[in-house]
């Protein structure tokens, strides 16, 4: 098995804005299973990454325990990692997030870490509306510890062993935009042409941004009977919208038809369009993006896209009105502000 | 674009770039890995069998399969093709006999071969081991053609040359040698069943018109009469300084035998710019190594000959203009006049062919260009049993394509003598065989070495430009020719894709280096090249196209610079890419 890929890249390969190319966002070789949905999701990444044209040291990617919690080893080998206890991603996320504002970070985690052990801090990260694009790999089963059910597995799924799930299933999006996400979306890591625009529409979204990608298990999930193989998501999936994101400063080549496409306004000013489909979906309201889940499920369809955005929302550091400067810029005068401060401060609460 | 036919013998072949490219279809790959084995013995009777020449042809061969190789696509410079054919020979066993086995029952057939250059002398090979009976007629007292006399002995040492033409010799060869054929009719007398003629482009061309020519004779050279001479020991020394005009291999042949003879001013003049020189690119790096310097937009005006004695020669300089079609055209500069000082001139200006033995009344007729009309597959000529290759055939090219004319010939003239139609031509043989060894492991060596290509060391200058006989390469030991051939990028294994397995889960687009693989809406070629991951402008390089997948997709890889690193294949969970080993072998006379 090779553990490394070739050192050459396409002649031609093209650069982005700050002069990288793909390679230098790219990981180590996955020694996940071959055909694993995380390594698209990865790829996915990626390529939102380099069209983004992030600058990789300004990127922290964390993740739990899981398989797909070992993918940050496979993208952006430039950037800061931290591989947390499981279930504890969003904790360590909220820390770092507090000490320096000013990062980009990708929270990784998968169904196991995110709908089971990690289901409080999933819950309170979601309510805190953190800065954090929070990308959950979601295959419906415990790939790292043989296929057994996990918490999303769809009642009557059954995987390789061919028990049906007798349990209903938790919809973590459901779940996100109850609790408080204001950017909800789902993908399948087999549709890079939608998946790859709302990880950057993520990326770009100020609060919390939930991804559920639905990224099958290649070797225990991936069976005739199961709701999250390659051959059922492919067939029964239904997208809100189909959409562009277009970055800021990026000039904008393509005009739409009135009335055929919504425009969102980020919270830093690029756009998303939104191209309705034939019904088209309205999903700025919380309670009609619920509505729509719910009505998707029970016509036995799996409603993908950006599923609810609320540009408007405010982040965690909003809420705690926390400084705007990251931790390691203060200094002593910052932190201590000296006497006089103190007896306003004091004089303020008598 | 429709599904991609793998079944076409011709499709993977082309994947093989520098296979594809040698006019003999030497299998490269294969015998590159065989190196890597150790197994040189293996690798040259692949080279013996392909390319009949191999001791010489790993050291003087045009390589039309180095600019193809793909390495050079990916970084930049090709596999050492060429040097590693070399190291075969330098390292085989010396006491292996190669020699194909000849039957010692005749068939009864008497072929007369003409000429005992490398097409002669590949029909020879190819024909005596079906039992055919074969005069070979030349007017040297040995074999090899131009090969020995038109190649320093400091490029192909003599016994390296004895050795590859004596193993076909020694097959059962009837040799006339010292025997010009100053008429074809009295060959075709003897009832032979079918002659070959192979006596290439034996005329240098002159320049008789330009004044001084025949003032100046004494001292002014044909480049390859006066190699000739040079081999023959007819010459022995030149004048101190010395012109050589003409910008092909002759020329950089011609130069460097001069300093070697004692010259102490060598310089070459050409016509046309540098860029367009028709020698190869690493004879003109040997040239300017040596201290020759290349003057290029030259074009010669007359010989100075001052009281009977040639003093320099006159030339007029020219500019190269290019038209709107890239057309070159080159017009005299404004500049007056130079003239270059000098003792002797060498014109390596070309090759024509002759055939002064060839009578009007034998029925071979002959085209505008003084050369036989041939059928461009069978070779044959105008007169059913003459069969003609090499330079001889369609003019001089190099040795390789005499090989590959020979082979071909060889297949004609076994087809003719049995009474069959000469069109009637076997096809190669081929095979795809899996290369999996394991879940991801294969039996090749599939990763790719970041080495750049290594330099063959030379035996020093000052020695080498003593002596014309010291061969100035030296060849890669053993060391060196294993990190070289690493270097290859194992292009005859093949990636082929079954799309009816396909998951479409993406695993071998994101896992492919090189960006090569794009699952995407059908649509034309253009449209497809357009839309790839990565651009795919080469158009010499195909694309791999599969028919519509489950999401009415096709798969389309771009071959253009694939490593055959066999990640797709090692990531893929349905075994749909897997690694083969594509093994394309033309046919030689006598096999179905």
């Amino acid at each position: 098995m090779s553990t490394e890929k070739p050192v050459f890249r396409h002649p031609q390969a093209t650069r982005n804005t700050l002069g990288l190319t793909r390679k230098d966002y790219e990981g180590a070789v996955s020694t996940l299973c071959a055909g694993c949905g995380h390594d698209s999701t990865t790829n996915a990444i990626i390529q939102a990454c380099f069209e983004l044209a992030v600058e990789p040291h300004r990127v922290v990617k964390l993740s739990g325990i899981g398989c797909s919690s070992k993918t940050p080893a496979y993208f952006l080998s430039r950037s800061h990692g931290f591989n947390a206890v499981h279930g504890r991603m969003p904790s360590v996320a909220t820390g770092a997030n507090m000490a320096n504002r000013e990062l980009l970070y990708i929270g990784i985690s998968g169904d196991g870490d995110t709908a089971s052990i990690g289901m409080g801090q999933f819950a309170h990260a979601l309510r805190r509306n953190l800065n954090l694009n929070y990308i959950c790999m979601n295959n419906g089963c415990y790939g790292l510890t043989k296929g057994q059910d996990s918490a999303t597995a769809d009642f009557g799924s059954a995987g390789k062993k061919g028990v049906p799930n007798p349990y209903s299933s938790i919809d973590l999006c459901e779940l996100a935009i109850g609790l408080g996400a204001s950017f909800v979306a789902r993908g399948f890591s087999g549709d890079k042409q939608q998946l790859v625009p709302l990880i950057m529409g993520a990326f770009a979204h100020q609060g919390l941004a939930f991804i559920d990608v639905i990224s099958p298990c290649v070797t225990f999930n991936n069976t005739a009977t199961s709701t999250k193989s390659y051959e059922y998501v492919r067939e029964h999936s239904e997208a809100t919208n189909t959409f562009d994101f277009i970055p800021l400063q990026q000039e904008i080549l393509t005009h739409y038809p009135e009335g055929t496409s919504q425009e969102v306004i980020m919270h830093d000013g690029s756009i998303i369009h939104l191209h309705k489909a034939e019904a088209g979906l309205t999903i700025t309201s919380r309670r009609k993006a619920l509505d729509n889940l719910e009505e998707q499920k029970a016509r036995g369809r799996l409603l993908t896209g950006l599923l609810y955005i609320n540009p408007e929302s405010k982040d965690t550091h909003e809420i705690i009105n926390s400084t705007l400067r990251p931790l390691n810029s203060l200094g002593e005068a910052d932190l201590c502000p000296g006497n006089a401060a103190l007896q306003q401060i004091n004089a303020g609460l008598r | 674009m429709q599904p991609t036919n793998t079944d076409n013998p011709e499709y993977f072949h082309k994947v093989i770039d520098c296979q594809y490219a040698c006019p003999s279809h030497t299998p490269v790959p294969e015998y590159i890995r065989l190196i890597g084995q150790g197994k040189y013995d293996e690798a040259f009777r692949i080279n013996w069998i392909s390319n009949v020449f191999p001791g010489v042809l790993g050291r003087i061969c045009d390589r039309p399969c180095e600019p193809a190789c793909r390495r050079s696509r990916v970084e930049e410079t090709p596999v050492a093709i060429c040097r590693l054919k070399r190291v075969t020979a330098d390292y085989k066993n010396p006491a292996t006999d190669f020699r194909l086995p000849v039957p010692s029952a005749k068939n009864g057939k008497r072929i007369a071969l003409i000429g005992a250059g490398p097409a002669s002398l590949t029909v020879a090979r190819d024909l005596l081991p079906l039992g055919y009976t074969v005069d070979l007629y030349d007017d040297q007292s040995k074999a090899g053609g131009f090969i020995r006399t038109q190649v320093p002995s400091f490029r192909l040492p003599e016994k390296v040359l004895n050795e590859d033409v004596d193993r076909i010799l020694t097959m059962g060869v009837t040799t006339f040698f010292n025997q010009y054929v100053d008429s074809l009719k009295k060959i075709v007398d003897q009832g032979y069943d079918a002659i070959f003629v192979g006596t290439g482009a034996p005329r240098g061309r002159d320049l008789p018109d330009l004044p001084g020519r025949r003032e100046g004779a004494a001292e002014i050279f044909i480049g390859i009469d006066w190699l000739a001479g040079v081999l023959y020991r007819h010459i022995v020394g030149c004048g101190p300084r010395v012109l050589v005009l003409g910008g092909g291999n002759t020329a950089m042949d011609c130069c460097r035998t001069a300093k070697r003879l004692g010259a102490d001013e060598v310089s070459v003049i050409v016509r046309s710019p540098r860029a367009e020189m028709k020698a190869s690119p690493w004879e003109i790096e040997d040239a300017l190594e040596e201290g020759i310097p290349i003057i290029d937009n030259h074009a010669p005006l007359e010989f100075v000959v001052e009281e009977g004695r040639l003093t320099g020669m006159k030339f007029q300089k020219m500019t190269a203009v290019y038209d709107r079609d890239g057309r070159r055209r080159l017009i005299p500069s404004a500049e007056p006049p130079v003239v270059i000082a000098c003792d002797q001139v060498i014109l390596a200006v070309g090759q024509m062919n002759s055939f002064p033995f060839i009578e009007g009344d034998l029925g071979l007729t002959m085209n505008d260009h003084g050369l036989p009309v041939l059928d461009r597959t069978t070779h044959q000529s105008t007169v059913p049993h003459i069969f003609f290759g090499g330079d001889a055939a369609f003019g001089p090219k190099n040795v390789i394509t005499a090989v590959a004319h020979g082979h071909e010939a060889a297949i004609s003239i076994d087809l003719f003598c049995q009474g069959r139609d000469l069109h009637d031509r076997p096809g190669p043989a081929h095979t795809l065989v899996s290369q999996k060894m394991g879940m991801q492991d294969w039996l090749y060596d599939s990763s790719v070495s970041v080495d750049k290509r290594h330099a063959v060391p030379t035996v020093d200058r000052a020695k080498s430009l003593r002596d014309r006989l010291i061969e100035v390469e030296l060849g890669f030991d053993k060391p060196t020719a294993n990190h070289e051939a690493s270097r290859c990028l194992n292009c005859d294994v093949q990636t082929v894709f079954t799309y009816s397995t396909c998951i479409e889960c993406d695993a071998c687009v994101d896992i492919c280096p090189e960006m090569c693989i794009t699952f995407t809406d059908n649509g034309d070629a253009d449209d497809l090249r357009a839309r790839l991951l990565a651009p795919a402008d080469n158009r010499e390089q195909d694309l791999y196209v599969s028919p519509p997948l489950p999401t009415g997709r096709v798969m389309v890889k771009d071959e253009n610079v694939c490593l055959h690193c066999g990640l797709c294949a090692e990531r893929c969970p349905t075994s749909s890419w897997e690694m083969m080993k594509y093994t394309y072998k033309s046919r030689v006379a006598g096999e179905k």
